[in-house]
């Protein structure tokens, strides 16, 4: 418990630093000295305060979610970028843009959950069919099927003239976050409640269906709920501030590595370095070539790739 | 009593449970022996609901396992399978500690604490209690499953192959450990065995299975003679007395 107050420290702090940097003067001094009509407080409230948030919600609730996946697929390597779900959250995403240009950000919301969890249900039960399911055989799988989806959407993009409007979710930054574009990111913060409160169920299933059903669990509910909370956090992600790659599969791993896997005991720490890790890389995003930006999405993919090969080579044998 | 009635089980056109209708006694151990492929560990499985019946009911003390809620069935039953691949990160502590599940839905009472160190005490596990699972042997992996199991402290205890991975030292420390549940805390332990010595040293009841219907039952000694395990084997067995105990001798 004094640990995780630290890490709430910790997290407290990147918070500050990250609403202090940027373009505009905005430091601790010139809010005291402008009253809270000019420049310096206004630009807090709608870009720096907002933005801040936006980052460390979304970044425990894909954290999180990724979890979710690596318990109900039993495999240390699976999150919703290497199983389908972010590729048909995108999907979902343009099909209501095609058919309905002017939507509101919950509808695109809403249609990106439904196709995040038919895909995300898809993937599952290939896996069921799957005879060798070699560790390394089941996130290659989710690639695969990840990619075939966004085939089909660069398709339709493409002949719709709107890859534009794609790269925008696909890839995540969050220097477009202001008031009133980022609030959809709370549901994220709700379903990781949700999350941690049902978090017995989902260690239960993560032990397996047999396990499951012997504790007197009704297995396919539990995935259902796991799978439905994956859906809704990765379809508000990529509608807000687009997608986040390797964040849920680097993060669980490596409070599994602290923790263990425990789900009431890791989700703390799953929401605190997922943050954490999103804020630092949004920091370094902000200031290595300032006053440009680079988007997040950039900076974790090199950070995240890296660890990811990290972990894939320190593989213990007992995990195969 | 456990009550199957003409249970089956079809894959495709294979019957692997074929029209089994047993009774497996209250309190005391039974063991179901027979070959590779007899259909034990299917029958076991549709016993304990984690497999569908093409046909047939099963009961337990007069509960349908089909109808009965599954949350009201884990207060009553466990059942561990062989073969346990978990790739989760947990405790052997936290393992055991959801053995309580049924009964606690994850908020522990002190009771529930004293019968989950019970059972890591029961299981010879204390050193290992804070271990992840992912760092142990897999004999020390199989004894934190039936500790688990025996957490859940139901009055039916239905375990499948619990010998495998383990020891001479812990294989016996296990069977010991069966007849002492069964005599001591009453408890009906099933098992699914492949050493017929284990076998008949420690059960009351044998049940031997072969081509998926039951082709033997009694009581130990009854089973253990060399005309029928030779039968259900089909190889030559032989059976000796060896201090008061029936040990069977089919090596060479």
């Amino acid at each position: 418990m004094p640990k995780l107050i630290f890490g709430v420290l910790a997290i407290l702090v990147l918070a500050v630093i990250s609403l202090f940097i940027g373009v505009s003067d905005v430091t601790p001094m010139s809010l005291f000295s402008s009253s809270p009509e000019d420049r310096p407080m206004q630009v807090l409230l709608i870009s720096r305060i907002p933005r801040t948030l936006a980052l460390i919600l979304s970044g425990s609730a894909l954290a999180v979610a990724g979890l979710l996946m690596q318990m109900l697929a039993r495999n240390r390597f699976v999150e919703p970028g290497t199983a389908g779900t972010v590729e048909s959250a995108i999907f979902g995403i343009l099909l209501i843009t095609i058919l309905w240009p002017a939507s509101p950000l919950l509808a695109k919301m809403l249609a990106a959950t439904v196709t995040a969890l038919i895909g995300t249900a898809l993937f599952m039960q290939i896996l069921r069919r799957i005879p060798l399911r070699s560790t390394l055989m089941v996130p290659l799988v989710g690639i695969m099927l990840g990619g075939v989806i966004a085939s089909v959407t660069d398709f339709f993009a493409y002949r719709l003239d709107l890859l534009q409007t794609l790269g925008t979710w696909q890839l995540g930054d969050f220097s477009a976050v202001l008031r009133g574009r980022y609030e959809l990111l709370w549901i994220g913060a709700l379903l990781v409640g949700i999350a941690w409160y049902a978090a017995d169920r989902f260690t239960v299933a993560g032990l397996g269906q047999d396990f499951t059903t012997n504790l007197g669990l009704n297995y396919r509910r539990v995935l259902t709920l796991g799978l439905s909370i994956v859906a809704m956090v990765t379809a508000t992600v990529v509608v807000s501030v687009g997608t986040i790659p390797f964040l849920g599969l680097i993060v669980p791993n490596l409070v599994a590595m602290a923790v263990g896997d425990n789900a009431r005991r890791a989700i703390p720490w799953i929401v605190l370095l997922g943050a954490g890790f999103v804020l630092i890389c949004d920091i370094i995003g902000r200031v290595i070539r300032f006053p440009y930006e680079i988007p997040i999405g950039t900076v974790f993919g090199v950070i995240g790739s890296a660890l990811f090969l990290y972990l894939l080579l320190r593989r213990r044998p007992a995990d195969a | 009593m456990i009550r199957t009635q003409a249970v089956s089980r079809a894959y495709g056109d294979a019957l692997v449970v074929d029209n089994v209708t047993l009774d497996i006694p209250a309190g005391g151990v039974t063991s179901i022996i027979g070959p590779n492929g007899a259909g034990k560990s299917t029958l076991l499985s549709m016993v304990s609901r984690l497999l569908d019946m093409s046909a047939g009911t099963v009961t337990v003390d007069g509960l349908d396992v089909t109808r009965t809620p599954s949350d009201v069935l884990a207060r009553r039953l466990s059942i561990l399978r062989q073969d346990n691949h978990v790739s989760a990160r947990i405790t052997v502590r936290d393992l055991v500690a959801f053995g309580r599940y049924p009964h606690s839905k994850g908020r522990l009472t002190a009771q529930d604490r004293h019968q989950i160190d019970q059972a890591i005490a029961y299981l010879d596990l204390g050193a290992l209690a804070n271990r992840f699972l992912d760092e142990l042997s897999g004999g020390q992996r199989q004894r934190a499953f039936v500790a688990m199991v025996l957490a859940q402290d139901t009055d039916y205890v239905l375990l499948d192959e619990p010998l495998n991975n383990l020891d001479m030292k812990h294989a016996m420390g296990m069977m010991k450990l069966m007849r002492q549940a069964a005599s001591e805390l009453g408890k009906t332990v099933v098992l699914v065995l492949h050493d017929i010595n284990f076998a008949s040293w420690y059960s009351d009841y044998i049940v031997a299975m072969k081509h998926g219907k039951v082709a033997a039952q009694g009581a130990g000694p009854e089973m253990i003679r060399p005309e029928v395990l030779s039968e259900i084997y089909e190889m030559d067995i032989k059976v000796h007395e060896i201090g008061g105990q029936l040990i069977s001798v089919y090596y060479g």
